[in-house]
């Protein structure tokens, strides 16, 4: 099923000269409106007027995240606030999270492209959403909340958390459609089964979006078989849009069509930058086209994937992008939290006495991602009591849980056991099997 | 009069504690008391030795994490109510326990208590005043 089949099948050449238009105006926003933008342009002496066909665009500037940070929080909108009906903030660092700004028309258009996620999925009116993405500054929640009421759905606004109480509702109330990330779900079925609750006969489910974290064909599998369903693959970011960026279609569950009359997708080599063709790997960036209150130019998300222009069997015309396979930097995503290594060696750093000599063990248990942090002890921490070191454990966990909102759970080990290497230290062990 | 402890650091996986010894008998270090305290992922080493230098520089030259602490050796009669009638004392001023531990003396008829208190130095005035014996290393290792 296609929501909007005027846009979501353009033929190509009527795309891209839709592409071109909306970018032109983009770059001609973010020019008179941005001063970040425009020290960038200035700086390479770029004019929006020199933007005159869509292989032009590498000519622009990438935007990363340090860029959005360092503006932190409303230097990179490009209205006024009066014009902001909402904002949104990515999870992660300290004092400063990445935060964007959505004016109406902005709204109205992440619904339609979330109501375009859902209806990809098989989902309509008639349907009841049980909408498990955390409600909040998170834009999963009310995102896939707006997409699935202007589809006509009704929405059961569960957010995340509580997780008994969501299979009750998922019992009593029947709804026929989830959105959560992949690994919710999986836990979701491993407690309904618990209360004696078969996920795959006691729940009316018959599909489920999935998205926030990275996830394999396995789980996918391991998804559809535990609660009976299709698990579709949606793909968003903060500094993007949120969740509606790209999304899988039911008829072929195979990639994720990126909604190009908003967003323009390309693949760079992440060392020269240089862009490259479809059909190779490399680092994803995109350009939103539409956005008014954040539009993000060029920015690199850092995801690792490659575009696929094949035409669909759905009778889309979008361009397709792989399942994400991986990241060009280190950061983590631990149910659906960005967590940077280097963060969390500044928190352990702040405890007076500790050494940088640490370990990130991630974990996926029962379903659940899990830190273990191994930290060093040394002589100005060791202590012949007991509590004196228990009280350290639970200092890195009370600062972690603080900085991240994720827990974890630390463990002193003795000295010089986490391997020292020439050069980098290898900080992360990620045993999740994904 | 205060007797010197080592601690060390111990990971709660196997054959850490043989590690410890093997690198103690190596140096030729002679273990007179003994005591772990255990929590779910690490444990606390802590002996009383007949050469507390050699001991330790022993143990850190292989990497282990150690600290040298003050405890308190007291001898009491190995009679039933020994160790109680210290207790006694030490309640009576409020001094409190943090951990301890015991062991029977090869030459005598007394036990050996080793202590470690919130306040040792007003444990040991609270002990003396008593008439209790008070232990040095040195003593600990020799009864």
């Amino acid at each position: 099923m296609i929501w909007n089949q005027e846009f979501e099948t353009l033929p190509r050449e009527a795309l891209e000269s839709l592409q071109l238009k909306r970018l032109q105006a983009t770059v001609n926003r973010v020019y008179a409106t941005v001063p970040f933008y425009k020290k960038k342009f200035d700086e390479i002496g770029l004019k929006p007027v020199h933007i005159k066909t869509l292989k032009d665009m590498r000519l622009l500037p990438f935007t990363v995240k340090t860029d959005l940070r360092d503006n932190y929080p409303f230097g990179l909108f490009s209205v006024p606030m009066s014009s902001v009906v909402r904002v949104h903030a990515s999870s992660g660092t300290t004092g400063k999270p990445i935060v964007v700004g959505y004016t109406r028309r902005d709204i109205d258009t992440w619904a339609e492209l979330m109501a375009r996620t859902l209806t990809a999925a098989g989902i309509h009116q008639g349907d009841i959403v049980h909408n498990a993405y955390g409600y909040g500054l998170f834009t999963g929640g009310l995102g896939a909340h707006y997409g699935a009421e202007r589809i006509g759905a009704s929405v059961v606004p569960i957010s995340g958390g509580n997780t008994k109480r969501q299979i009750l509702i998922l019992k009593d109330f029947g709804p026929t459609a989830i959105t959560c990330t992949p690994s919710y779900a999986l836990h979701l079925a491993d407690v309904a089964r618990e209360m004696g609750i078969d996920p795959a006969r006691d729940f009316k489910l018959r599909v489920g979006c999935f998205g926030a974290e990275a996830w394999s064909e396995n789980m996918r599998a391991q998804i559809e078989k535990t609660f009976n369903i299709d698990a579709i693959d949606i793909f968003g970011l903060t500094e993007v849009i949120g969740p509606g960026v790209s999304s899988e279609c039911l008829e072929a569950k195979n990639g994720l069509h990126v909604f190009e009359d908003h967003f323009i997708p390309e693949i760079i080599d992440p060392a020269s930058g240089e862009p490259l063709p479809w059909g190779e790997k490399g680092e994803l960036v995109f350009t939103s086209i539409t956005k008014e209150a954040f539009p993000v130019i060029r920015y690199r998300t850092r995801d690792l994937t490659r575009l696929n222009a094949e035409q669909c069997v759905c009778g889309r015309t979008f361009v397709r992008m792989e399942r994400i396979t991986g990241r060009t930097d280190d950061m983590l995503i631990i149910r659906g939290v960005n967590v940077f290594p280097s963060q969390i060696e500044s928190a352990l750093l702040q405890i007076e006495g500790l050494e940088p000599h640490y370990q990130i063990i991630v974990d996926r248990k029962n379903n659940l991602d899990t830190i273990e942090l191994q930290v060093e002890v040394n002589e100005k921490i060791f202590s012949d009591e007991v509590k004196k070191l228990e009280v350290i454990e639970k200092r890195v966990v009370h600062d972690i849980k603080e900085m991240f909102g994720v827990s974890c759970t630390c463990k002193l080990v003795e000295p010089k056991t986490i391997a020292r290497s020439e050069g980098k230290a290898q900080r992360v062990i990620d045993k999740r099997k994904i | 009069m205060k007797a010197e402890q080592i601690s060390v650091f111990l990971e709660n996986k196997s054959g850490r504690l043989a590690e410890v010894m093997r690198v103690l008998g190596a140096a030729q270090v002679n273990i007179r008391a003994l005591s772990i305290a255990d929590t779910s992922d690490f444990g606390i080493l802590r002996i009383i030795v007949n050469d507390k230098e050699k001991a330790l520089a022993a143990l850190k030259e292989n990497n282990f994490t150690v600290s040298k602490t003050e405890v308190v050796a007291v001898e009491v009669p190995d009679t039933p109510g020994g160790l109680s009638k210290i207790l006694d004392l030490l309640d009576a001023k409020k001094v409190n326990v943090e951990y301890m531990y015991a062991f029977i003396e090869r030459h005598s008829e007394n036990a050996l208590i080793i202590f470690r208190f919130d306040e040792n130095d007003r444990a040991i005035e609270v002990l003396q005043k008593a008439g209790i014996t008070i232990l040095s290393s040195q003593e600990v290792y020799n009864r």
